[in-house]
């Protein structure tokens, strides 16, 4: 097996192209427990940590564009207030040490439908940036997940960062396991108000072939929150709203849980991260929609 | 002036890292650091590696086996199958059942069907993934109750699927008129799911060919001996020509008392003429070891309307997989102390050990026992609950004493205060109610923020167990220990050798404790475990403190008194009231009469001794009936739960510990056991199993075989009682087991309390709780 180590991301880019077998490697954190469990020997390692500016996140207007290989505990500790929810999915991501490795840009290389940042960045609409020799591309996230552990790179494509706005409401997001820490989650649910524009965005874990949004539960509940008031939310809607985040789950049996559990939890957790984000944004403080 | 009434401290100050003391452990600093040398440490110059090829099938016959293309690697210098075993083809603990390598035919799912020796581990895996074998893949028998019962059952050994059946009865539970005095009957079902003991150091060893013509084996193991019983024979070799030595062991629970890689290490190094490391992965580790036995228990128990237990029946099946490990010993265990710590003047118990095609699974802490306390204190809130009872009240109310006997008719010779622990431990102050918005860590969940504080539930349970302590059954159970006592650079000095294993327990340690206490020496070192000495019996059942404990004190015993002599000797007076304290020879009518150095001068005293326990007996085999057990042991639980009804997760916030020890002999590694017990207890009540589907296993990895995290396992209150054993060293009781049997049923019983359902099965996983 060959170990490329780029130190720029040109050189990066320019290796990947002429190894597209090459497995890039971030924190190392998927792909080594893959080698050792021996269920992959790629023939090309295609180690990223050298690359100083993957490790980087800057505003770039009114998004936040935050290099692929920065590490969760970064997103926890530096950019906990204006990325909320992913930084509490980064919160139940392994352990500490496996939180110092882990990033952003390795879930999205492995693009399991379990993976812990995926729901809260498709509740934020957030965009992947890729690049190869040819060009750089932005793929928006409810394009890129395409199958099982499949996603929307090219062979010779690198994801270099993601680009996302800061929150403008309240975002929450929840992941039922087995163990009260260090677990895989067996599904999770991301919610995140708009209040602005009176948007709902969700993103549903471990529930289907891919991280997925569900789209009905979200307009219906824009469509429902009294936006400019302050009043508690029905229960009807709250549990309306779980009904149609399970509905688009496509969940299977398997050692981690049954279908059934999923979607039975994934209402649980939408009905319960949905009171917990609509009670912060009557606490106040965001803007709201007309 | 001397005064008879003074005691030998009163002349000498007594040295420190004695018995009841917690001095630091020899190797704890090393194992914090990660400096310590595990068995996957080891390292020869120019040794090879060994890999094993493991059937994928639960049940297939072996057509044929083609090494050719493998042999032929470069870098590969043998490959292996059951042809090249020279010896004995089958080995095993206590039935010899085990192929060394599959002959004609796999049994379980990871059987071992050749081995390969290699200058690189991963040319030994590409070797491996080389040999062609050629399945006639069968249907496996998976299901241990029609194993034992269907007679259209396949074998999975010529002799039949059962492996031991062992009655009990006394009195008579069938008889309608003694049923008639029951006024309230509960009947019940349960399932124990297969645990495993996830040690964190996988099977290693290196297996050094020596110019005898016999083998050096280095090897993480719980006894050296009975390793090197079953290995002679299959090597073709007298026991002296295979030696063994223990390496880091790196946990170890029931799991290393079989062999696994051990003998093909030493086949590999003994046809090669090299060292051969074999280090097995954590999923290879899963297919590598024997795991808890998977039980269903059917109960029933009858009483008076005050609550009097009038009669029991039990009925245990326990799936001992492919072959038969440790099975008749579990079944002897389940079927001994299956109803519990309970005075039941009418029983029946039924016990059954069957061969299946499921992984192979035999000793891990506690075992039979384990499997028996979830059911038969599952059973006893079930009946506090149809009494309208507190069921701490009825424990007590029905819990043998000292002067009572056990479902064997044996009589309990020694305290046994199980009314007492249950006591305490129901008197212990409660953790405080939780706050509104407490921290997710405190909360079922953790830290994945599935509730505020939303459909949780808090409930409280208990659970009492008892175990054996030692082997039983009429076993010849001795420990050897040598002690050597000599002055080194001016100081007195002793030297303990045993071959008991430590495996993380602090055996070590308390091996310094006693030889410092008995010898009044500060200087003892530890001799590494070899097969040099005598054997010391296995590091299980928890009886270690008690063997080998018992085997160093004698040993320091006749080198004290081969010492007085010398004293005498030396003094020129005979002296009968003589103790070394602090380093001087005392006595209790005149005081420090000289220093040990003194005495010592340059001889070297040096004794060997055998420790045995008292005789037991075999229970008879229609009526279970006989004085099989040594010692019995207890520890009581209270465990504290939030529960997530609507998620059905759990956050065990508080568990509450009593445990009568006998004698502490080190506070801190008696606390460690108690807590390491009662997580494991945790593990099994609510998350640990291998789930094995048509003999298949489906979880092998860590990511998917959960183990508590120090967010699972909560803070624990614990209180010790010492009521001395007349009959054991020290008065001590083993300690290592108890905690593991009651936490799992206290943890289950605290979940119906808060869910309100019945909860026969562990681990309680969400779903039984959630209902989807």
């Amino acid at each position: 097996m060959d170990f490329l180590r780029p130190a720029t991301l040109t050189d990066a880019l320019a290796a990947k192209a002429e190894h597209p077998d090459a497995v890039p490697v971030a924190g190392g954190t998927d792909v080594l427990v893959e080698l050792n469990f021996d269920r992959r020997r790629p023939p090309a390692l295609l180690d990223l940590t050298g690359v100083a500016e993957l490790a980087e996140w800057a505003p770039d207007g009114d998004v936040l564009r935050i290099g692929a290989g920065v590490p969760y505990s970064r997103i926890i500790g530096e950019l906990g207030s204006r990325l909320p929810g992913l930084a509490l999915a980064s919160r139940t991501v392994g352990s500490p040490q496996i939180r110092n490795r882990g990033t952003v840009g390795g879930n999205l290389g492995s693009a399991s439908p379990a993976g812990d940042a995926h729901p809260p960045l498709l509740a934020s609409d957030a965009v992947v940036e890729v690049a190869s020799i040819r060009g750089a591309r932005q793929i928006p996230i409810t394009e890129f997940f395409t199958g099982v552990k499949r996603n929307a790179l090219a062979p010779d494509e690198l994801i270099t960062a993601f680009r996302v706005a800061p929150a403008d409401g309240p975002q929450q997001f929840a992941k039922v396991g087995t163990r009260n820490a260090m677990v895989i989650a067996v599904c999770s649910f991301a919610i995140a108000l708009h209040p602005s524009r009176c948007a709902v965005g969700t993103g549903v874990g471990s529930a289907a072939p891919t991280p997925r949004r569900a789209p009905a539960a979200e307009e219906f509940l824009a469509g429902e929150l009294p936006w400019g008031s302050r009043r508690r939310l029905s229960d009807a809607v709250t549990r309306r709203f779980g009904e149609l985040v399970a509905s688009a789950a496509a969940p299977i049996d398997d050692v981690r849980g049954t279908a059934d559990y999923r979607r039975h939890a994934l209402s649980v957790m939408a009905r319960r991260t949905l009171t917990w984000v609509w009670q912060e944004h009557c606490e106040g403080g965001w803007p709201a929609c007309a | 002036m001397s005064s008879p009434t003074r005691s030998p401290q009163d002349f000498a100050t007594a040295i420190s890292g004695g018995v009841g003391s917690s001095p630091q452990r020899p190797d704890g600093a090393l194992k914090v650091t990660g400096e310590f040398a595990y068995s996957s440490d080891l390292w020869h110059e120019d040794m090879l590696w060994g890999a094993t090829l493991r059937s994928p099938h639960p049940r297939a016959r072996i057509l044929g086996v083609d090494i050719t293309e493998a042999l032929g690697m470069p870098g590969v210098y043998a490959v292996l199958t059951h042809e090249d075993v020279p010896g004995r083809k089958f080995y095993g603990l206590e039935i010899v059942d085990q192929p060394v390598l599959a002959i004609d035919q796999v049994r379980y799912q990871g059987e071992a069907v050749a081995v390969v020796a290699a200058d690189h581990p991963e040319t030994a895996r590409r070797a491996v993934a080389k040999i062609v074998v050629d399945y006639q893949v069968l249907q496996p028998v998976t299901d241990a109750w029609r194993a034992v019962f269907d007679p259209d059952c396949p074998a999975v050994h010529e002799a039949g699927n059962l492996v031991r059946h062992q009655p009990v009865r006394r009195g008579s539970a069938d008889d309608p008129a003694v049923r008639a005095r029951a006024d309230v009957v509960v009947t019940g079902e349960y399932e124990v799911g297969m645990q495993d003991q996830a040690f964190l150091g996988t099977e290693s060893g290196l297996a050094v060919p020596a110019e005898d013509g016999g083998v050096d084996l280095y090897v993480a193991t719980q006894w050296l001996h009975v390793d090197q019983r079953q290995l002679a024979p299959c090597l073709g070799l007298p026991p002296a020509q295979v030696r063994l030595t223990l390496a880091g062991v790196g946990g170890a629970f029931g799991a290393r008392e079989d062999l696994s890689m051990h003998v093909h290490a030493c086949l590999l190094a003994l046809r090669t003429g090299k060292p051969v490391k074999m280090v097995y992965s954590r999923e290879e580790s899963f297919f590598g070891h024997v795991h808890r036995h998977p039980a269903r228990l059917r109960y029933e128990h009858g009483a008076t309307r005050d609550g009097d237990l009038v009669y029991a029946t039990a009925e245990v099946v326990l799936d001992g997989g492919a072959y038969a490990s440790s099975t008749p010993a579990v079944v002897g265990v389940a079927s001994s102390l299956g109803l519990g710590p309970y005075r039941i003047p009418h029983l029946a118990i039924d016990a059954y050990g069957a061969y299946t095609n499921n992984p192979p699974c035999g000793a891990m802490r506690g075992f039979g026992a384990v499997q028996a306390c979830f059911a038969y204190e599952s059973q006893m809130d079930k009946l506090a609950a149809a009494l309208d009872m507190d069921p701490v009240d009825l424990r007590i109310r029905n819990a043998v004493s000292q002067g009572d006997v056990v479902a064997t008719g044996q009589p309990i010779d020694m305290p046994m205060p199980m009314a007492e622990i249950l006591r305490r431990v129901r008197a212990m102050p409660m953790p405080p109610d939780r706050e509104a918005g407490s921290d997710v860590r405190t909360l079922p969940g953790g830290v994945a923020n599935t509730t505020h504080g939303e459909g949780v539930v808090r409930g409280v349970g208990y659970g009492v167990g008892i175990k054996n302590i030692c082997f039983s059954g009429g076993f010849d159970d001795y420990s050897t220990a040598r002690v050597r006592l000599q002055v080194v650079g001016g100081e007195p000095s002793a030297v303990v050798h045993t071959a008991a294993a430590e495996v993380g327990q602090g055996l070590v340690t308390l091996k310094a404790q006693i030889a410092r206490t008995e010898l009044g020496i500060e200087k003892v070192t530890i001799q590494p475990a070899d097969t040099t000495v005598g054997s010391a019996g296995s590091s299980s059942a928890s009886r270690q403190s008690y063997m080998t404990g018992g085997a160093v004190k004698l040993a320091c015993e006749a080198v004290r008194e081969e010492l007085f002599r010398l004293a005498s000797r030396r003094l020129g007076r005979e002296h009968d009231d003589l103790s070394l304290v602090g380093g001087k020879v005392v006595s209790r009518r005149h005081g420090v009469l000289a220093a040990l150095v003194d005495v010592l001068g340059d001889e070297v005293i040096d004794q060997t001794r055998e420790f045995r326990h008292r005789a037991t007996e075999m229970l008879d085999p229609t009526r279970g009936q006989g004085s099989s057990h040594v010692q019995f042991a207890m520890c009581a639980h209270r465990a504290v739960v939030d529960v997530d009804v609507e998620l059905g997760l759990v956050k065990v916030v508080e568990l509450a510990a009593v445990q009568d020890v006998g004698k502490i002999l080190n506070p801190q590694a008696l606390e460690g056991q108690i807590h390491g017990g009662s997580a494991q207890g945790l593990g099994l009540a609510v998350m640990e199993e291998i789930q094995v589907a048509d003999g298949k296993i489906r979880n092998p990895s860590f990511t998917d075989y959960l183990i508590p995290t120090i967010l699972d396992m909560p803070p624990m209150r614990i209180e010790v009682l010492e009521h001395a054993d007349p009959h054991a060293p020290y008065g001590l009781r083993g300690a290592g087991e108890p905690p593991t049997l009651s936490s799992t049923p206290a943890i289950v019983a605290a979940i119906r309390a808060a869910t309100g359902l019945p909860l026969s099965r562990v681990p309680v996983r969400p779903e039984h709780i959630t209902g989807t």
